[in-house]
């Protein structure tokens, strides 16, 4: 509960915030307070994804998503924000709505409970025989599904490459060029070419 | 700022000093999955912030010659193939595709490896992407 009161407080000074560094700083120490409220639920390994991805490295590359922009907020004067808040009240109404309809934490009789977990719990310790029943699922009961993961996370750092990766790719073609001097004209060109 | 950054001696010393931990603790991650939390994709963004912290404090040049950018591109796509390899294999050994139980005579033995196998192809793809992106991100300004 306190850890939500921290969150609801850093959210608030996020959307106050003009400086994006202070944003940045704030965000990855909300990811990092949700990574504690994941070990307070006993999700060790979600916690740990949380607190690697979302505290670690995303505020690094937005670090240096800063680095490549700007670091400050533009002065927005816009006469809209009426209609942006009623708007965002009624998605966080819809939100806390469509949340009533779930089962209480730790309900036994939820759903998600009856499913296939039971018979993952049970078979997996003669199965596969892993302590951490987590691992057993993510890579054996749901190989595709982790196969797939990769994939994602593969195409990703190709996208990456493919649109602002160019300078590494031209390189292999003429590597001692001097740093600086290669223009973006010759980029696409080679690019192209390539 | 990247040039202040190389001369902060304090950062330069400590960095050194975590950075073997902080690689130890990723491949304690990798192989320990199993057994308790973690896993590929966590031993990956812990493996690959070693060399994020390294290429923030002594620069994105000096980290590509750690790691050059071929060695990050092949790991990127071998990491997804020795995932995809290790369900060709259960193929040919008389399994569906990724049914580890066809990889060793006995089906534990078999699970084992299948996730030991694929736990890694993980962590390679990730720790690589993760690389890839920040130098993508970081390269940039120069």
């Amino acid at each position: 509960m306190v850890l939500l009161v921290f969150m609801l407080v850093i959210g608030g000074a996020i959307v106050r915030l003009r400086s994006l560094f202070a944003v940045v700083m704030l965000s990855g120490i909300f990811s990092l307070l949700g990574a504690a409220i994941y070990v307070v639920m006993d999700a060790v390994d979600v916690a740990f994804t949380e607190a690697a991805v979302g505290a670690g490295v995303s505020t690094v590359l937005m670090l240096g998503t800063l680095a490549l922009t700007t670091s400050t907020e533009k002065e927005n004067s816009g006469s809209g924000w009426m209609a942006a808040l009623a708007l965002v009240c009624l998605t966080g109404g819809v939100l806390i709505y469509g949340t009533l309809d779930m089962p209480a934490y730790g309900d036994k009789s939820a759903a998600v409970h009856h499913h296939v977990v039971p018979r993952y719990l049970e078979k997996s310790a003669e199965e596969i025989d892993l302590p951490n029943v987590v691992t057993s699922i993510l890579a054996s009961y749901r190989g595709y599904d982790t196969l797939g993961e990769t994939f994602v996370i593969f195409t990703a750092a190709a996208g990456v490459l493919a649109i602002i990766g160019r300078r590494r790719r031209t390189r292999r073609g003429k590597k001692n060029q001097a740093e600086g001097s290669e223009n973006s004209d010759q980029r696409s060109s080679s690019e192209a070419s390539s | 700022m990247k040039l202040e950054m190389q001369q902060k001696a304090i950062l330069r010393v400590v960095s050194k000093f975590l950075i073997p931990f902080i690689l130890l603790f990723a491949l304690y991650v990798q192989w320990h999955g199993d057994f308790g939390p973690g896993g590929g994709f966590q031993a990956g963004i812990i493996f690959a912030s070693a060399f994020i912290l390294y290429g923030l404090i002594f620069g994105v040049e000096r980290l590509r010659r750690v790691v050059p950018a071929w060695v990050t591109r092949n790991c990127l796509a071998l990491g997804v193939l020795l995932y995809a390899g290790v369900g060709v294999a259960s193929m040919l050994m008389g399994g569906n595709f990724l049914d580890y139980n066809a990889l060793s005579e006995d089906p534990i033995h078999g699970q084992h490896l299948g996730i030991l196998l694929v736990e890694l192809g993980v962590g390679v793809t990730v720790a690589s992407a993760m690389i890839t992106i920040f130098v993508a991100f970081a390269g940039q300004d120069r």
